[in-house]
């Protein structure tokens, strides 16, 4: 299969890339990773003019601990988040989600970033990052702003970036001792996008109960999906069994999958009500555990 | 409408204009002849067309030729120097890790970027490792204890005959 024509531009800098936008606007696309718009590309559902290619931009790439936060350079590749000893030592919860994104050859090209801006309902990042309590960090030709990630998606493929502004980094709260997570994804097979997946992000008050909790689940909405009903009954109290069986029937009942190949709508449904406490009950080990 | 590109591939610098939305599987096929690297699904899915892109094993049925200017790729050609077959080649020819082939040589790239990272993989490594290379045959057992071998082979001689990256 073979992609319509377009121009390629590979610019060296953020505010290059930018302006860039602002001058070619719908009509131009960035290529991160590549990992879902060359699939489209070829497929002809997508046909840019312009593609704007900012893997030859430095300093978009990195993980690191500063202010408080966990900051994730755009343009990291879901593999090195994988390998990264600070995430798998510190934050299980996105550590979970990149071995389980597609597979280890798309890992290596595919960017956190570029999986964010593209809004694919499907996506990992999505979920994990909302259960995360994350914030992307883009830039357009009015400078800077940040998004929590609970106001970032807007639809399926649509996010609150606008068609001249690109998503440098994503940041959430830095691990502390008492934070865990988990993100669990039931997949027909391996390297598929998920039946359903259920992200988990806690912090645990010294008395054990739930001093922040995120529940993000994947694939099972119009959007990656938050749930915040979930999450309220959970605000305060200790992640105990019965108070974690609640939480997943809620997270279950404010999801809303649709049928497809993967499975009708009341299954996934059931599923998301399995991982949401499979996962709540993992996140709260490692929190305990201090992982 | 052409871009200029320079890509070292196996070792040698090539250049070339090419079309920006041509696929770096369309340009190692068909413009510089390196017919070993083959297109399977081109659908991302089976890794047919696996190859290292500085040093990294890749799908080139994903990748524009013009985001390899500048930077090494390495096809199933390179691994083999000087008319002997690089371990991990010897390794599937004598575990028989292949039945109809056509799978192999992205098999063997991705082997090749596993060990390079992993030189003692267990099974399980091995088998994560190659979850996005797909057999058709399902000669899976047969290519894991190939890579087990080639493994074994690398660790005995540590600087193997080919993979000019």
């Amino acid at each position: 299969m073979i992609p319509g024509s377009f121009e390629y531009f590979s610019p060296k800098t953020v505010p290059e890339a930018v302006s860039l936008l602002a001058r070619y606007g719908e009509e131009a696309k960035v290529l991160a990773g590549g990992h879902s718009l060359v699939p489209l590309m070829k497929l002809r559902l997508a046909a840019p003019r312009y593609v704007v290619d900012i893997n030859r931009i430095d300093g978009l790439s990195y993980i690191k601990e500063s202010d408080g936060l966990l900051r994730i350079g755009a343009l990291t590749r879901h593999g090195e988040i994988e390998t990264s000893e600070l995430i798998r030592s510190r934050y299980p919860l996105l550590a979970d989600a990149a071995r389980v994104i597609s597979d280890p050859l798309v890992r290596n090209m595919g960017t956190v970033g570029g999986s964010l801006a593209h809004a694919d309902p499907a996506g990992d990042w999505g979920a994990a990052m909302l259960a995360a309590g994350a914030r992307v960090l883009v830039t357009g030709p009015r400078g800077p702003r940040t998004i929590p990630m609970d106001r970032f998606f807007e639809g399926t493929f649509t996010t609150a970036l606008q068609s001249d502004e690109i998503l440098t980094e994503i940041s959430l709260p830095q691990a502390t001792k008492r934070s865990g997570g988990a993100y669990l994804k039931l997949e027909r097979k391996v390297g598929d996008f998920a039946i359903a997946a259920v992200g988990v992000g806690l912090v645990l008050a010294a008395a054990g109960t739930c001093e922040h909790v995120g529940i993000g689940l994947c694939n099972v909405g119009a959007t990656s999906l938050r749930a915040g009903k979930a999450e309220q009954l959970l605000a305060g109290k200790k992640p105990d069994d019965a108070a974690i069986a609640k939480a997943a029937e809620a997270a279950a009942a404010e999801c809303d999958p649709t049928g497809d190949l993967r499975g009708p709508a009341d299954y996934k449904r059931d599923v998301v009500r399995v991982l949401t406490a499979r996962a709540l009950r993992l996140a709260a080990q490692r929190a305990a555990g201090g992982a | 409408m052409g871009n200029r590109i320079t890509v070292t591939i196996n070792g040698t610098v090539r250049e070339a204009e090419v079309e920006p939305r041509l696929l770096l599987v369309h340009f190692i096929r068909e413009v510089l002849g390196l017919t070993g690297t083959h297109i399977g699904c081109d659908t991302t899915n089976c890794g047919a067309c696996t190859v290292l892109l500085d040093g990294r094993a890749v799908k080139s049925c994903t990748i524009f030729a013009v985001q390899a200017d500048g930077r090494t790729v390495l096809t199933v050609e390179g691994l083999a120097r000087d008319g002997q077959l690089h371990p991990i080649q010897e390794a599937f020819h004598q575990n028989h890790g292949l039945q109809c082939g056509f799978c192999t040589p992205g098999m063997m790239m991705t082997a090749y970027a596993l060990l390079q990272r992993i030189p003692n993989p267990t099974e399980e490594q091995i088998r994560w490792g190659i979850s996005g290379n797909l057999c058709r045959c399902t000669g899976y057992v047969n290519i894991v204890a190939a890579i087990r071998d080639a493994a074994e082979k690398l660790r005995a001689s540590p600087a193997p005959a080919g993979g000019r990256s």
